[in-house]
């Protein structure tokens, strides 16, 4: 009796589903955007970021009535689910959004270590995807559907071998890194590369490295000490690099330590404190110094949310333009997701010359945007001001 | 030879947390039989629980109601939080290990486990995911010993660990509340018959445990000051194979393993690639352990709780 009861209202239920699904086809279609962000876990900030960017951009197109596609005005909804800055759990979003959600396009996972397997699932459900942090090679390799708004590790690896060796002059380098992560084991090994490339073979004469989660580096900044390098690059994320910095400090190190992107957030420095001042790191904007489109972008965050927005931000910023530009070239929306989804891929991958807030972008030579990168210096006040841009 | 007692230093100030630590496991396990797995997060507790307070001091100097040197605040932070820290301890014990003393052993291994979960969690929901940065209440000074570099934090950090081990051997020792727990873990079905409640002993025991955490999790705090809601796991489990290659119950083995396994982790990633650190530091402690599997004071079929 209770199983066929069970059995009758889930029927019932089901059927109900699918009618008001129907019903939701007729009427107008609401573009729905994925967002897959680390809201929880190592890195909050970054998640915090790119909500924050979304909501900012979201509020534009409420302002404007809806997202105009060829005459019409859409609504439009974003789905921002948390990946705890798991790899798991950004695949298990993506597969949430692209299924169950229906989104017609993702933005994120940002870091390398969500970006490369959530890409996977996009790209086999061939729903468009954009991460605007990954610096990965592999998060958009051989996967069509898949692109991102920032430059790639093997670029950000010469860049920083090239900037040591003509700022300081130095021959000899130590690596630290985190080997159990994607982004900076990619930078560290791409550094390696383009510096031995420059000074020769055996000229990274420190390549230590850790595992996440770490917290005691005393043993390899010794040993890097020891080994006589001039600096020290390390490709690590803000709350590791505080404790990298200080503990470099205390163990009486008090040459460069360089870094890349992933220590341009806002909380480098309530974590990091004066160690910090000083410094060089490799990035994709820098706010102190910035003007147009760039600092109208900083000023509107900083009202809003009380803080000037970090790289994240901003290319989330991009991201979010991206797509809007895509889905307007592509000229119609239909309510078949699959054709949507497959319009708003190649209108994505025919941008020539997007203007962003972090630079120009251009999409026809592949997934990967053409841009230039900044290097950046923490000021003695800790502001990360603009020091030299350097293009491929 | 610098380039050795530099890693020395490194291992004595790294050795000291896991020591502080696998103390709170092993008096459990004397006592009571059983491991408190919520321990490595009481550690995390325990270091915010520091924090806020330092903060509370810093605050209350910056804004002139209450000017306290450095030094001071420093004492008070260690003292008032291994107070509030024991409370907490003592809270774990009485709910969710005291309803459970009778049933299997797994049940309580598990419900260890997740209080550890909600002790993580809860502080993810009250203070949100952001890392907090404990203040600096050491202005950090860099010694320089013929190439041996030596903070005045890392001396600090040392001698007071080491000045808490001693305090707890004393009060296991000397006092009647010692003797108690000393009788307790010689037997607690019989010890209790005697007028010992065997309740009280094992919230002495969570008590004690929790407050040396909580040192433990300030001094840490002062090393590596980014704070986040999930450091107390892996750490927690380090220092539970700290105890138990120091030998279940055994507190001088206890403090001992946990220098040991200080020493191990630096110098494998000193001689080694870095990479191989873990892999190389844990295999050693296995091998310890197949030839020695109670430990280096350990007895097997005896839990005494050995000074």
């Amino acid at each position: 009796m209770r199983k066929s009861f069970l059995v009758v209202s889930i029927t019932a239920s089901l059927v109900l589903a699918i009618l008001l699904s129907a019903c939701g086809g007729a009427a107008q279609p609401v573009i729905k955007i994925g967002v897959n962000a680390p809201l929880t876990g190592d890195i909050p900030k970054v998640g915090e970021g790119t909500k924050y960017a979304a909501e900012l951009w979201l509020e534009d197109i409420k302002n404007a009535g809806g997202l105009d596609v060829g005459g019409k005005k859409y609504q439009v909804e974003l789905v921002i689910e948390d990946n705890e800055s798991k790899a798991e759990s950004a695949v298990a979003a993506n597969t949430k959004m692209i299924t169950q959600d229906e989104v017609l396009v993702i933005v994120g996972p940002q870091a390398s270590k969500q970006a490369v397997p959530a890409g996977e699932v996009a790209n086999n459900y061939e729903t468009p995807m954009i991460s605007p942090w990954s610096t990965n090679p592999n998060t958009t390799k051989d996967r069509p559907w898949v692109f991102r708004a920032c430059f790639l590790d093997p670029f950000q690896g010469p860049v920083v071998a090239n900037f040591v060796t003509e700022e300081f002059g130095f021959t000899k380098a130590g690596v630290l890194y985190d080997v159990a992560s994607d982004y900076p084991k990619g930078l560290a090994e791409f550094f390696k590369k383009a510096w031995e490339e420059l000074h020769g073979p055996g000229s990274v004469v420190a390549y230590e490295s850790f595992t996440t989660k770490d917290t005691d580096f005393s043993a390899q900044l010794t040993k890097i000490k020891d080994s006589g390098a001039e600096f020290i690059f390390t490709p690590q994320y803000y709350n590791e690099v505080a404790l990298i910095v200080k503990q470099a400090h205390q163990l009486g190190w008090d040459k460069p330590i360089v870094g890349s992107d992933s220590w341009g957030s806002s909380e480098l420095i309530p974590l990091c404190g004066a160690d910090c001042y000083g410094l060089f790191f490799s990035t994709h904007y820098a706010a102190a110094g910035a003007t147009g489109k760039t600092k109208e972008f900083i000023d509107r965050y900083n009202a809003k949310y009380g803080y000037i927005p970090d790289d994240v931000a901003a290319l989330t910023w991009d991201a979010f333009g991206l797509v809007q530009q895509a889905i307007q070239n592509c000229g119609k929306i239909t309510g078949d997701i699959k054709a949507d989804r497959k319009c708003v891929r190649d209108a994505l991958a025919q941008i020539k010359a997007y203007d962003g807030i972090t630079g120009k972008m251009d999409f026809t030579q592949g997934n990967d945007p053409v841009k230039c990168a900044v290097i950046v210096k923490i000021d003695d006040k800790g502001e990360f001001t603009f020091y030299k841009s350097v293009c491929p | 030879m610098a380039f050795f007692f530099q890693n020395v230093v490194n291992a004595l100030q790294w050795g000291s947390f896991y020591a502080l630590i696998a103390l709170g496991y092993s008096m459990v396990y004397g006592v009571l039989m059983l491991f408190n797995f919520a321990h490595g997060d009481i550690f995390m507790t325990g270091a915010y629980i520091g924090f806020f307070v330092a903060t509370m001091f810093v605050g209350l100097s910056a804004t002139g109601i209450l000017v306290l040197p450095n030094w001071l605040i420093l004492i008070l932070t260690i003292l008032i939080s291994m107070f509030l820290t024991s409370f907490v301890g003592m809270a774990v014990e009485r709910v969710a290990y005291r309803p459970l003393r009778g049933a299997p052993r797994a049940s309580a291994a598990i419900t260890g486990l997740m209080v550890g979960i909600i002790l993580e969690t809860g502080n993810l929901a009250l203070l949100g995911a952001r890392r907090q940065k404990f203040p600096e209440l050491i202005v950090s000074q860099t010694y320089d010993f013929g190439g041996v570099s030596v903070t005045n934090s890392k001396i600090m950090i040392v001698l007071v660990s080491i000045g808490l081990m001693i305090a707890l051997h004393q009060f296991v020792r000397r006092t009647k509340w010692g003797m108690a727990m000393r009788a307790m873990a010689y037997d607690f079905v019989v010890v209790p018959l005697m007028g010992v409640s065997i309740n009280l002993i094992a919230a002495l025991t969570f008590g004690l445990g929790s407050a040396l955490a909580s040192a433990a999790g300030i001094l840490f705090g002062i090393a590596y000051p980014v704070l986040d809601p999930y450091m107390g796991i892996l750490f927690g489990w380090k220092a539970f194979v700290a105890a138990i290659l120091g030998g279940r119950g055994s507190i001088l083995g206890a403090a001992l393993a946990g220098f040991l396994l200080g020493f191990i982790e630096i110098f494998v990633a000193t001689i080694f690639p870095s990479t191989l650190r873990d892999l190389i530091a844990y295999s050693i402690i296995l091998i310890i352990l197949t030839f020695r599997p109670h430990g280096f004071f350990g007895e097997p079929y005896s839990a005494q709780l050995r000074l």
